[in-house]
């Protein structure tokens, strides 16, 4: 069960309130009619299935029902980012494989459950103010 | 024109014709169940004005200022209510919200809402059928949720004024806590019976007051 | 006196409360405070099990969730059976009965050591397969009585009265186990103010120290647990959750707690004030930060016959001793591995009975205990061990021997020592389950030899799960984590707690001993047992090895050690040193094998929590369901909707009054629609509300035809292709005004097409100023169709109904009824249609009316059958029963559907000039009219065009949908065939499984109307 920060609500919510939509970033070829059919054909059924670093397309389907995407170690199913539709990851396998090398330690962002929840407990004290 | 542009369609009949909330069939089905110290008191709020606004948030602002005298909630997750507390407005997602006014009144919000977003690209929607209301209070009325919503329900992280969308049991709900003591279920009509009996199962060991 | 086991002074139970309990038919007494193992033991009864594999007698010989053999059946009626139950964790409860859940008929005398003879004196894994499976035809006989024989435990075969449910939590602070440093850890991270959930699977939190024999402040530890409980139990940020078993550990800090709510009283938990309350409660656990505090469990030794009913653990002897002042026999031999276990003999004389000898595996053992044991005049033997038990029920004499550790022989002599009781120690292996849940592999330790958690992401592993076995350490390692714990979670303020003080004790160094040498073989020697719930021996694991299994994970599958209900708590890592030994590896080179959830066994009936019954699955209704209800529908499931299938009627056949069958019903209703009027609760039907400049546009990018024409007040069918071309949904869209239209979806595909339109503008084509909102509960919808359905509704609108202002495919606001409604003239019958929608709070009054005035019209409810006939008439398609995702809008011969001139590349278009899509040999939707109009073909049935053709024929096709027509007196259906709009007239086969083959002729899918005259006057 993961815990999936929804960067239009601004909050950690529950797996179960969230749909995966498979890998992110696929291009529709932008003009289909002219596109061969091994284009087309690799448009609609092959997929990079990475081990390690995978960006994938996830809706909040009960909530605010946007779609946008995760950055996701499939190893470690550990979730680095989430980001909005339209907007470019900050850490890709190539990013992670350049930190490596640098001798940095891995990312470790990724889901910053631990607890606190800092929005709510801001409204918390607004509210109560 | 936006009245050009989009059908309003008003659902207030002018006589006075028969009309069942949601819960209507399950309040047959299921007959109250008066116990005395209930830890758990559910009602209805019934027949309510249910409407769902689309829209950029800046101009939506201006139009529920104008024609509501209240604003947008700035935050997500969040609820503002007139002084009254029988109107509310509830952020959904950056470009939806959830206005719930008396019986009655919601074809006459959406009609001047038009009115005062005239060319803007919005979306109005009257859901009043769709949707009912259900309270929650008493003194186990937070196990209950507990039982039955994944969402963190602890005051420190739902204070009064928060709301969320969410997974309820099998089903989903609009959760708002409303005040210190009371929350709010939005439930989808065609659901409402799952939610009212799911409640009364979950509620049994506290005692329940149904009405 | 029964309890003849039982010292008057001491332990947490309360002797004024006597508890009369049944096992396997014996009545006994017990106290409260004793769980089941305890007040057995106290009572004497040697023999709780028969083995799994060789039916050997087996008593207890552990304390807590790590118990092999006391597993039992508990219940005392049919209804509340409850399998593998192990008694060391059941607490006791007056009238409680329980059963062995091997050995049957009985524990004493048993029918399965036939088959423990048979294979001789040793039976190689993969026995019973090798034995039993000759004939392959008899195993069935076999299995069956090998199984009862063996027991595995049985379900109950009537339903569960109880309760159960789950509970949502979310934490700063999860501490698994409320032994010294799980409370040192709570009270930590309580105190900085973090939400706490501290959880403990035993009766009373305090783990260790409940039966310790250290104090702390100077009273003994268990004062200090008290206090600490208290302290904890008044905090409003900590959740205190005894019984409680930490199951799982899943991603992102996500645990699954298991708490036994009511399953200490089960039975009697209506009697002692619990009725009404879950028996047992399922907690999923957000937590920011993990504490697994889980402790350690003992190593038994691993020497021959240590099987026999009193072989124990070092630290069971002493848990049972002073915690439910129960001594398991009466002259102890002792051979430990370590200090620690050392308090067993110690306790053990304490409590007055007489301590054989300690029998050291080290040369020169010199802790403060081994003095302490030495002072009070106990016999210790050092550099020597148990070799062998001697005994036939139960332990009658140790065999012990000096061995020698580095070579893995015995030297020296042979002593025979008289006792009744072995306990034995071989170190302590922290519980590393749940760290292992996740994915990670524990580390091996040389120092401290054994396996520590690996590395987990926001879990802190603290005490003896982390390697530290002093009391003071453990304690400090507590107050760390919880403190860490608190910062890691915004608590950047926590302060040191003070800790009780212990009093210093130094403990000598262990040594490594898994299995003890015997001068014969493995093979040859009484059998040595690694895991006593499988019957795994150290010679299996041996032979494992010789027969090539090198990987740990083989050689487990091979043996089955560590698979039984225990999950080789006891047995696992004995066995990976026996195999490492074997192999001549080292241990950490063997590898351990992964732990997955559940950490202990959970019921059923706590997965289920309170889904079950009338909850299992939410039940949709629509706003005219109360008066389905009150007309006698039945019901059919469409996805969560509860739709009237079809309404029958009372008849009378004969002067005999009965209810028509659903054929009957149905064809009446067909026929009221075809000749009167009928009328259906469309409510279900899917309904998406769009706005926006740019709707129309997306309209013409999501569906295969035109929209760019459809003028305020039209409606039109609409197909919606994925982008492989293939059908995913249909449906008619009504063009409300210019930038506002409400798209109707089928009633399984709601959900999904309004996902599916917010898929392509969010991530494809967000430029489109549109929006997408759900009003399918919003509208009621009434679907009055038939020759006179303009009749009635005339006589409740104020609208005009004329055919040439309101024509077919047009829609209209009006009131019907006094209700504001809006009327759509399509038609999904052939016949003559109006659907009205009224806001669904008032649909029931509009309905009751309509039947009103419909009265005299012979106004006839028809239900999902009905409707399936009458669409079925007349070849429209169902997405879903005639289409499966591999069918196109061509294929189904709905050309005049598809806008291929249209200027945007719509969702599907490039996919239908593939190559696969474009083979002249695809299926194509088709009528069937059987040859013998009596007969009513199968959906699904395949089609063959050679009947003579031998198995396997050549399959081409399929039937999608399939009736009787009371209109044409004959059986019709709807199928897909290879190229079948070219093969009109031909006649196809359907060979049935029954031999039957069916002749069908393949004709138009149009069998009603085919000019679509009906719907339009
Ligand atoms: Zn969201």
């Amino acid at each position: 069960m993961f815990y999936i920060h929804c960067p239009y609500c601004q909050e950690h919510r529950e797996e179960e309130e969230f749909h995966p939509r498979g890998e992110a970033h696929l291009m529709r070829p932008t003009d289909p009619d002219n596109a061969t059919d091994e284009e087309w054909g690799d448009y609609l059924f092959f997929r990079q299935n990475p081990r390690g670093i995978h960006h994938e397309l996830w809706v909040h389907s009960v909530g605010c029902r946007k779609f946008f995407n995760i950055t996701r170690n499939t190893v470690t199913y550990e979730i680095l980012e989430t980001y909005r539709m339209g907007e470019q990851p900050s850490i890709t396998a190539e990013t992670e494989k350049l930190r490596k090398e640098q001798g940095v330690q891995t990312a470790d962002g990724g889901w910053q459950t631990i607890g606190a929840q800092p929005d709510s407990r801001a409204l918390n004290e607004e509210t109560s103010s | 024109m936006s009245n050009v542009s989009a059908k309003q369609f008003n659902t207030v009949p002018a006589g006075n014709p028969a009309v069942e909330s949601p819960l209507h069939w399950s309040y047959q089905q299921q007959k109250s169940t008066p116990s005395a110290n209930a830890g758990v008191v559910l009602r209805e709020k019934a027949l309510l004005g249910h409407v769902v606004l689309r829209g950029g948030a800046i101009v939506m602002d201006e139009a529920v200022r104008q024609v509501l005298g209240m604003s947008l909630p700035a935050k997500p997750n969040t609820v503002t209510r007139d002084e009254a507390g029988e109107r509310s407005i509830q952020w959904i997602s950056p470009d939806e919200w959830l206005v719930i006014v008396p019986g009655g009144e919601e074809c006459d919000l959406e009609r001047r809402l038009r009115e005062a977003l005239g060319d803007a690209h919005v979306s109005i929607v009257n859901v009043s059928g769709g949707q009912t209301v259900l309270t929650l209070a008493g003194e186990n009325a937070r196990e209950v949720l507990m039982k039955t919503v994944a969402f963190d329900v602890h005051p420190q992280a739902f204070p009064v004024g928060k709301g969320v969308t969410t997974v309820f049991a099998k089903a989903t709900v609009v959760l708002r806590r409303a005040s210190e003591t009371e929350w709010e279920l939005v439930v989808r009509r065609s659901f409402a019976d799952y939610c009212y009996r799911w409640l009364l199962d979950a509620s049994k060991e506290y005692g329940i007051d149904t009405q | 006196m029964t309890q003849t086991h039982r010292i008057n002074a001491g332990g947490h139970v309360d002797r004024s409360q006597t508890l009369e309990f049944t096992f396997n038919g014996q009545r006994y007494q017990g106290f409260k405070g004793d769980t089941l193992a305890s007040a057995l033991l106290a009572n004497g009864v040697d023999i709780v099990n028969r083995s799994f594999k060789y039916s050997r007698a087996r008593g207890i010989v552990a304390a807590g969730a790590e118990e092999p053999n006391a597993v039992v059946q508990l219940g005392a009626r049919e209804e509340t059976q409850v399998p593998n139950v192990r008694a060391t964790q059941q607490a006791l409860y007056k009238g409680l009965v329980a059963r062995s859940t091997n050995g049957w008929p009985n524990v004493q005398r048993d029918v399965m050591s036939w088959v423990g003879r048979l294979g001789g004196g040793f039976m190689p894994p993969g026995f019973y397969y090798k034995t039993f499976m000759a004939p392959a035809s008899m195993w069935m006989t076999y299995e069956k009585y090998i199984r009862k024989g063996a027991g595995l435990g049985r379900a109950p075969h009537e339903s569960d009265p109880d309760i159960y449910d789950h509970m949502h939590h979310h934490c700063d602070v999860m501490v698994v186990g409320a032994g010294p440093a799980g409370l040192a850890a709570a009270l930590s991270a309580a105190r900085a103010g973090a939400r706490v959930i501290l959880c403990d699977e035993q009766e009373e939190m305090g783990g260790s120290l409940l039966d310790s024999r250290e104090t702390l402040d100077g009273v003994l530890a268990a004062r200090w647990v008290e206090a600490s409980v208290k302290e904890l139990a008044s905090l409003e940020n900590v959740t205190l959750l005894p019984r409680t078993t930490a199951n799982g550990y899943h991603d992102h800090n996500f645990v699954t707690l298991h708490e036994r709510r009511t399953e200490h009283l089960a039975d009697t938990a209506s009697e002692a004030g619990f009725a009404g309350q879950a028996r047992a409660r399922l907690h999923r656990v957000r937590a920011g930060t993990v504490i697994l505090a889980s402790g350690t469990h003992e190593r038994p030794l691993v020497y021959a016959n240590n099987d026999l009913p009193g072989n124990m653990l070092a630290g069971a002897v002493s848990t049972y001793i002073r915690r439910y002042a129960v001594v398991p026999g009466k002259k102890l031999v002792l051979s430990p591995s370590n200090d620690h276990a050392y308090r067993a003999a110690l306790d053990w004389k304490e409590a007055g009975r007489e301590v054989i000898a300690i029998v050291d595996a080290r040369a020169n053992p010199d802790g403060d205990l081994v003095r302490q044991a030495r002072d009070s005049g106990i016999r210790v033997i050092t550099g020597s061990a148990v070799v062998e038990a001697r005994g036939g029920q139960r332990v009658t004499g140790a065999r012990v021997c000096a061995i020698d550790l580095e070579r893995f022989v015995v030297t020296g002599k042979t002593e025979e020592l008289e006792c009744d009781t072995i306990a034995s120690s071989g170190g302590y292996s922290p519980v590393v389950h749940l760290s292992s849940h996740t994915g990670t592999r524990p580390q091996w330790n040389e120092e401290l030899l054994c396996f520590l958690p690996g590395e987990v992401k926001g879990m802190i592993s603290a005490g003896g799960v982390a390697g530290h076995f002093g009391l003071d350490e453990t304690l400090a390692d507590g107050e760390r984590a919880g403190r860490q714990a608190a910062k890691a979670t915004g608590f950047e303020n926590a302060q040191a707690i003070t800790l009780p003080a212990t009093r210093a004790r130094r403990d000598g160094k262990a040594c490594a001993l898994y299995q003890v040498p015997h001068e014969k073989t493995a093979l040859r020697a009484p059998k040595q047992f690694v895991d006593l719930q499988n019957d795994v021996t150290a010679a299996g694991i041996e032979l494992a090895t010789r027969e090539g299994f090198e990987s740990i994970e083989h050689v487990k599958r091979y043996t089955a050690l560590g698979f039984g209900t225990d999950q080789g708590k006891l047995g696992n890592i004995n066995g990976m040193a026996i195999a490492a030994r074997c192999l001549d590896r080292s241990i950490p080179d063997v590898g351990t094998t992964v732990f997955r959830p559940n950490y202990t066994p959970i019921t059923f009936g706590a997965i289920v929590g309170r889904h079950c019954g009338e909850l299992f699955d939410p039940k949709r209704y629509t706003a005219l369901h109360q008066w389905h209800m009150e007309n006698g529908a039945e019901f059919e499931d469409v996805g969560q909707w509860k739709r009237p299938w079809y309404f029958p009627k009372k008849r009378r056949d004969n002067g005999q009054e009965r209810m028509e069958t659903m054929h009957e019903a149905v064809a009446r209703e067909c026929l009221a629609v075809r000749e009167k009027v009928g009328i259906l609760d469309a409510s279900t039907l899917g309904k998406i509300d769009i706005q926006g400049p740019d709707a129309r546009e997306f309209l013409g990018r999501v569906y295969t035809n035109k929209w760019a024409q459809l003028a305020p007040g039209r409606v039109r069918y609409g197909l919606m292709c994925k982008d492989d071309g293939m059908l995913m949904d249909d449906g008619t869209t009504s063009c409300l005004a210019d930038n506002h239209f409400l798209m109707t979806t089928t009633t399984g595909g709601a959900a999904g097409v309004l996902e599916w339109l917010e898929l392509w503008h969010q991530t494809e084509w967000p430029e489109l100023q549109v929006y997408f909102n759900s009003v399918t509960d919003h509208w009621a919808t009434m679907t009055v169709t038939g020759p006179d359905a303009r009749k009635l509704l005339s006589e409740l609108t104020d609208l005009d109904l004329d055919k040439e202002s309101f024509k077919f495919m047009d829609w209209r606001d009006a009131t019907v009824a006094d209700v504001p409604a809006r009327i759509f003239r399509i038609s999904f019958t052939g016949e003559l249609a109006f659907e009205i929608n009224v806001q669904a709070n008032y649909a029931l009054h509009v309905w009751k009316k309509l039947f009103e005035h419909g009265e005299k019209y012979d106004l006839t409810p028809y239900g999902t059958e009905t409707m399936h006939v009458l669409r079925a008439e007349k070849g429209l398609i169902i997405v879903g029963q005639d289409t499966d995702g591999s069918v196109t809008p061509e294929d189904l011969g709905m050309q005049w559907a598809i806008g291929y001139d249209k200027p945007f590349p719509w969702i599907g278009k490039r996919a239908l000039s593939r190559p696969d899509t474009l083979r002249g040999d695809r299926k194509q939707f088709v009528g069937l009219k059987p040859k013998d109009p009596s007969v009513v073909l199968e959906e699904g049935a395949q089609i063959v065009f050679d009947k003579e053709q031998s198995i396997p024929m050549d399959m081409k096709g399929h039937v999608t949908s399939s009736y009787y027509s009371p209109s044409l007196g004959h059986g019709f259906a709807l199928a897909v065939v290879v190229e079948g709009r070219d093969r009109m007239g031909q006649t196809v086969y359907l060979p049935m499984a029954d031999g039957t083959v069916h002749e069908a002729e393949i004709v138009s899918p149009v069998f009603i109307d085919p000019k679509g005259e009906r719907q339009n006057v």
